[in-house]
């Protein structure tokens, strides 16, 4: 039988500096893997945190991490060429497909861009890319992530990209995520689909404002964060109700995941 | 197979076992409980009969022989990671039916849910049961209500201690040929159950979402002290937390654990960043009640809870558990 929680070594190929705090790591990868998915880092002595997927390409995967722990902070003393453990991917991830050829917003606020840019790219290199709106909030433009794929996104989706708070010399949007929603020019809400990814309190009011201006509960995706041990449906860590975030999820439908209690 | 056998004979008996064996049953370590001069039952290994506790109720289950609390995965050196070795002696647990039952669901989490679990597989491969009869309910039990009373066949054999002599239902062929050699085979013997509690719970079969948020739980957020004490007592808990250290003299080498966890104690949900969820007991209360009773069954068919009543017994506030279920009960009929 094959050990799950041995992980294998990958090679850091690049690192992307977004802010102070968060790094892309690009690490070597081979195999099947969604948006959506996350791998455990594993890190000898300092533990295992669970990281979403936030690129993925020709050999590699995009680990967008962000310094605020034990093992986090040992991550960021690894550099370009260095190997790291890793294992995975867990989770359910997202089916783009599904996106495609609908009318489609994606909100995304902070690091909760990470599992989504994945489902924003494939949209930005869509057919039909009219009716393809993407929200993407960060704290503060000090905070902002992914700046040279939100250039891109600008230019071939209808992007709005926001800050809670701006800083000296900032001249786009502020405000939440959530005020933009009502004023999108939908055809019809109703049948529009809709991603919502990033902090609790967010997603809560972000999917108050889509329900408000007619979406549906169907047509809601949502990718949760918890904390888990071993991504394996065992350590019991992440469990909601009869769902296993690292089984079941962490994307859900969210006529499923209103269900979900904490 | 039945055989009633004397004391003394099924004492030999045990001896032989314990060289065969690692023998698994709840003792009596004198001194070691709660409170002063109180003692407390929980599993170890024995060698004799007369170290096994048949009267009582063990505080703890034999949930450790599979999921340890603290268990080292890995060892770690430089540049090298090594998989813990363990002790692969075959283990004969002694054990109520309830804890027999408990057994499924362990295997329903650790082999069931997602890929198997490598490190519970090769320890579950090693277990073997005596099943240890009931001829009285004890505190707090409810087993009847949890359909759990009668054990599962798959045991080697099982013990009831009589007036007449050590009755025993003997399943296995090798077991049954040493008892042979101390006596005659009866009748059938059929191993001892209960079939009332003092304790009886009402099931809901289906719990609707209100109750989850029912004001019920506000009880619990007063009165749980989130000591976790019911989930570590508990035969079917089985959360636990990745963990390395390092060690101390030399740096470089250290290991990987898994140690038991507690959704009712702080730190179960936190997330780096410092988010967590399920701030307050009451919360914790309503998560472990509805997992128990209804959110596993709603995935593996079968309740988590077998009945054994053990976290009534240990709670320092007296909550009581099943008045719990009784009380999800009426809140999900009035939720329909």
């Amino acid at each position: 039988m094959s050990n799950a929680y041995i992980p294998f070594p990958s090679t850091i190929l690049d690192v992307i500096k977004h802010t102070a705090q968060e790094y892309t790591f690009r690490m070597s990868y081979t195999g099947d893997v969604l948006p959506g998915q996350f791998f455990e880092v594993s890190i000898p002595k300092y533990g295992e945190a669970p990281i979403s997927v936030s690129g993925i390409g020709d050999g590699y995967i995009d680990l967008t991490i962000r310094k605020v722990g034990r093992v986090t902070n040992e991550v960021f003393e690894h550099y370009v060429g260095q190997k790291m453990l890793i294992r995975g991917p867990y989770g359910n991830g997202f089916d783009t497909g599904l996106y495609l050829g609908e009318e489609t917003v994606v909100v995304a606020g902070g690091t909760g861009v990470s599992p989504v840019r994945g489902v924003i790219d494939a949209l930005s290199k869509g057919e039909s890319r009219d009716n393809k709106y993407v929200i993407v909030g960060f704290k503060s433009p000090d905070d902002m992530l992914f700046k040279d794929d939100i250039k891109q996104w600008d230019d071939t989706l209808n992007l709005t990209l926001t800050v809670d708070r701006a800083t000296e010399g900032y001249e786009g949007n502020v405000g939440l995520v959530t005020q933009y929603i009502q004023d999108l020019p939908l055809s019809d809400p109703k049948t529009a689909k809709a991603v919502v990814v990033g902090p609790p309190a967010m997603m809560h009011f972000t999917i108050i404002e889509l329900k408000k201006k007619g979406f549906v509960d169907e047509n809601i995706t949502v990718s949760y964060e918890r904390k888990m041990c071993c991504g394996l449906g065992k350590c019991g860590h992440c469990r909601i109700g009869d769902q296993y975030i690292c089984l079941d999820g962490p994307v859900f439908q969210y006529d499923k995941a209103k269900e979900l209690l904490d | 197979m039945g055989f009633v056998i004397p004391r003394a004979a099924f004492n030999q008996i045990i001896e032989t076992l314990a060289r065969r064996y690692r023998l698994y049953a709840p003792v009596r370590k004198k001194g070691a409980g709660r409170f002063l001069d109180t003692d407390v039952i929980m599993y170890d290994e024995v060698t004799t009969a007369d170290e096994i506790v048949f009267d009582a109720k063990s505080d703890y289950a034999f949930k450790e022989a599979l999921t340890p609390l603290s268990e080292v995965l890995f060892y770690f050196t430089e540049a090298t990671t090594q998989e813990a070795s363990f002790d692969n002696r075959p283990l004969l647990i002694f054990a109520r039916s309830c804890d027999m039952h408990a057994l499924k669901r362990l295997d329903q989490i650790f082999l069931e849910n997602g890929p198997e679990d490598v490190f519970y597989q090769r320890r579950r491969e090693l277990v073997n049961f005596v099943l240890m009869g009931c001829a009285n309910s004890f505190d707090n039990c409810f087993c009847v209500s949890m359909g759990t009373n009668i054990a599962p066949d798959d045991y080697l054999f099982s013990v009831d201690l009589t007036a007449e002599g050590v009755a025993c239902n003997v399943q296995d062929e090798a077991v049954a040929a040493l008892f042979k050699a101390y006596g005659e085979e009866t009748a059938d013997v059929v191993p001892a159950h209960v079939t009332e509690n003092k304790v009886k719970v009402n099931l809901p079969e289906q719990v609707p979402f209100s109750v989850r948020t029912d004001p019920l739980w506000d009880e619990y957020t007063v009165r749980c002290i989130n000591c976790g004490r019911c989930n570590f007592v508990c035969p079917t808990c089985s959360c636990w937390s990745m963990q390395d250290i390092i060690y101390t003299d030399n740096g470089n080498v250290g290991e990987r654990r898994r140690v038991g966890a507690s959704c009712m104690v702080d730190g179960f949900t936190d997330v780096a960043g410092g988010g967590s969820y399920r701030k307050k007991n009451g919360e914790r209360m309503r998560y472990k009640v509805l997992h128990k009773i209804y959110d596993h069954r709603q995935r593996f068919g079968i309740n988590m809870c077998v009945g054994c009543g053990r976290c009534d017994d240990v709670c320092p506030e007296y909550i009581s558990y099943s008045n719990i279920i009784n009380k999800v009960y009426d809140a999900s009929k009035e939720g329909e």
